[in-house]
């Protein structure tokens, strides 16, 4: 594939190989047909397989989710939209007492091989409800997995992973991401792992933690730091849920300090989970306490203030300030 | 012509069950004689009026937005009808739980523009102001309002308050639970709650007939035991005989109606959607002619009621307060931290006092 792509056109591209190389691979979801999606994550796929492979569904995400597990355990591959995540909650009952468990109360009879994606974050200006981060609340549910992108190349691969597994995946999309930057994407068909984290970057003074969108942020602050001769480690978590530790604490082990940087609010999130699984199994080779840069425990603000919500470069460079001059 | 199983004595749905309301026609004509009301005009001026406000407020809430000085917005072009109506028939003391393309009807609700203006520019403080009242929030996850609603009737309920909830969604609303939901308890427990489905054909870009099997969708009430009814949504008369008499009907205790509007959507879904991308511009072209001022201002021009001399100084005074408002909203000034943190609870927790201590010290305040 020559032409580079944004990270939502990643995702369409990686929808329509899916549905180009299994048959089993259908979508559903609000305005994913004629529309093609309200960002154009499903552009021309209505066209291309026709409406009985891209149904647009009534307006009901509490319906969206209970037929994409009726037709997961079924045997097709469905793949779901919601078309912001703040409207995932109306599915949380379906997706908690059903798709999470179905394996595992028919001892592996029946299962739940769907994705559900929807666009979350904020940074775009989106009226209210368009622009929170809860995937700590999917995290927090056994037998779900939870991915996010960070980048075109990995929307491709980790989508194609995700529609490949055999168990629910929930696929979030950081939308202020999704035009931002373009790249080549790898040869078509070819997957990026689920359930891994991904180092961006090598270094040796500090391991920085991310994912989703914040990875921009935190790219910036690593070059800011670099500039000033810190070296920083960077982590793309990428599957939030299971998490990928071993990465983490190989990483950590070798820096003695860690930084994690979350867009969502800071108290029960995914970060404190990170924290405490560092100070659980490497408290004593830390050179500095866990520190975590994290959206306000707050609602996150209707969008004239989101800017003061979402972790900047600024926030990032001086929590690793704070760190490496901590004792 | 039957809807649902035909024969074998079970229940049937006729179209014909479900009645139509029309006054005037899209060419202003009376389609049948007028209420008295109708006929003395001057509510109808004001109806006329209330709704080239509204237009003329959506108007300028476009235009801010394209030229960047507020963000996604949804316009009510089409539609404003249902809402004067409403507007002018609830009591002060009765309670409007709306969705989000409420302007017409919050704005005589006594809802301030700027207000409006500033929620739409993205910040929560236009969901404050005095002229709200108890009225809920614009609510954005569709279809959650219907269960406010038939929580707030409920509380009037069970004081012995003769007020009114009434509470407005789209076509695309009626697909979800939550719309059915309130409708079988505002059934069961015959609450003082009014169902005002807008339909205005779309729901971002899937259609009515793909929305629903049904033929209307006010019939969704039957099945919860309550009378329901279509009614012309670009004619007020015919919204004021029948919203007016639901409203009457609910004050009195005999319980819940489900008014389906027939209307159009004149414009994009909002700001951020192109609808050329999936609806046809003949069917808009179509819809144009049948929009609610038009069809009003004809039949009072043919009435003798209002004048283009009227129009004229109207139109003026009205772009007067339009500009006022959108002052009010470009010289508020950005929220303090203070607004994002001190709402959350009635005492600010200590931690979150911290955090709030973080944030003023990263914006520079002390
Ligand atoms: C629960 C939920 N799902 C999806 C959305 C995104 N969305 C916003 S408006 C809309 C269509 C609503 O259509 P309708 O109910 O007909 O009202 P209209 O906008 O046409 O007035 C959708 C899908 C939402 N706001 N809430
Ligand atoms: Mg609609």
């Amino acid at each position: 594939m020559s032409d580079k792509k944004t990270l939502v056109e990643a995702v369409n591209t990686a929808l329509d190989h899916a549905m180009a190389d299994d048959k089993d691979v259908v979508l559903l979801g609000e305005d994913i047909g004629a529309n093609g999606g309200v960002f154009r994550a499903t552009q021309d796929l209505k066209s291309k397989y026709g409406l009985k492979r891209v149904m647009d569904t009534p307006l009901a995400e509490t319906l969206i989710a209970g037929m994409t597990v009726g037709m997961a355990a079924q045997g097709l591959k469905p793949v779901a939209e919601i078309q912001f995540m703040g409207f995932i909650f109306a599915c949380m009952e379906q997706l908690v007492t059903h798709a999470a468990r179905m394996r595992n109360r028919t001892r592996g009879r029946l299962s739940c091989p769907m994705v559900l994606r929807a666009p979350f974050g904020g940074g775009i200006h989106a009226p209210e409800h368009h622009s929170e981060s809860t995937e700590a609340l999917l995290a927090h549910i056994p037998g779900l997995r939870v991915v996010i992108p960070s980048s075109p190349v990995r929307a491709y691969g980790l989508l194609r992973s995700a529609i490949d597994s055999p168990d629910p995946v929930i696929f979030l999309e950081p939308k202020r991401i999704y035009r931002v930057q373009k790249q080549t994407l790898p040869e078509t068909g070819s997957r990026l792992p689920l359930d891994t984290c991904f180092t961006l970057r090598e270094g040796s003074d500090v391991t920085l933690v991310t994912w989703g969108a914040c990875v921009r942020e935190c790219q910036e602050a690593c070059n800011t730091l670099a500039e000033q001769g810190v070296s920083v480690e960077l982590i793309d978590v990428a599957t939030i849920k299971p998490l990928d530790m071993e990465t983490i604490l190989a990483s950590t082990r070798k820096t003695g300090r860690c930084v994690i940087v979350h867009e969502a609010a800071r108290s029960f999130g995914v970060g404190a989970e990170i924290a405490a699984r560092i100070f659980e199994d490497l408290f004593f080779e830390l050179k500095a306490p866990v520190k975590r840069v994290a959206g306000y425990d707050i609602t996150m603000p209707y969008y004239r203030m989101e800017e003061h919500y979402i972790p900047d470069h600024k926030r990032i460079v001086i929590a690793i300030h704070d760190c490496l001059t901590e004792p | 012509m039957p809807t649902t199983l035909d024969g074998g004595g079970l229940f049937r749905v006729h179209e014909s069950d479900i009645p139509f309301v029309c006054y005037l026609d899209a060419n202003g004509q009376p389609t049948q004689p007028l209420p008295g009301w109708a006929e003395e005009g001057s509510l109808l001026v004001d109806y006329y009026k209330a709704m080239v406000k509204a237009r003329e407020a959506d108007r300028k809430a476009i235009a801010m937005q394209r030229t960047g000085v507020m963000g996604t917005y949804p316009s009510c072009l089409g539609q404003e009808a249902p809402g004067v109506v409403y507007g002018k028939q609830l009591k002060k003391e009765d309670v409007l739980v709306p969705y989000y393309r409420d302007l017409p009807g919050q704005l005589l609700r006594g809802v301030e523009l700027s207000d409006i203006y500033l929620y739409w520019g993205g910040d929560e403080r236009g969901s404050a102001g005095p002229g709200y009242g108890q009225d809920f929030p614009n609510c954005v996850p569709i279809a959650t309002q219907a269960g406010h609603a038939v929580g707030v009737a409920s509380a009037f309920r069970i004081r012995d308050e003769h007020r009114v909830a009434l509470t407005t969604c789209g076509d695309g609303a009626t697909s979800k639970g939550d719309f059915l939901e309130a409708l079988n308890l505002a059934g069961v427990w015959q609450l003082p709650v009014v169902f005002l489905v807008v339909n205005n054909q779309w729901a971002i870009s899937v259609p009515r007939p793909i929305q629903c099997g049904a033929p209307t969708l006010a019939q969704k009430g039957a099945g919860a035991g309550l009378p329901c009814v279509q009614v012309d949504g670009n004619d007020v008369i015919a919204l004021h005989e029948v919203i007016g008499s639901a409203i009457e009907r609910a004050r009195q205790g005999k319980g819940s109606v489900v008014i389906e509007a027939i209307t159009y959507r004149l414009g994009d879904h909002t700001t951020a959607d192109d609808a050329t991308r999936y609806r046809d511009s003949e069917e808009v072209r179509k819809a144009w002619s049948e929009e609610p001022v038009k069809r009003l201002q004809t039949y009072l021009h043919n009435r003798g009621l209002w004048s283009p001399e009227q129009e004229q100084a109207y139109l003026e005074q009205v772009k007067l307060e339009i500009q006022q408002a959108v002052e009010i909203y470009q010289k508020t000034p950005l929220p303090q931290v203070d607004d994002l943190f001190d709402y959350h609870y009635k005492d600010l927790p200590a931690g979150l006092r911290r955090q709030k201590e973080e944030m003023q010290g990263g914006l520079g305040h002390e």
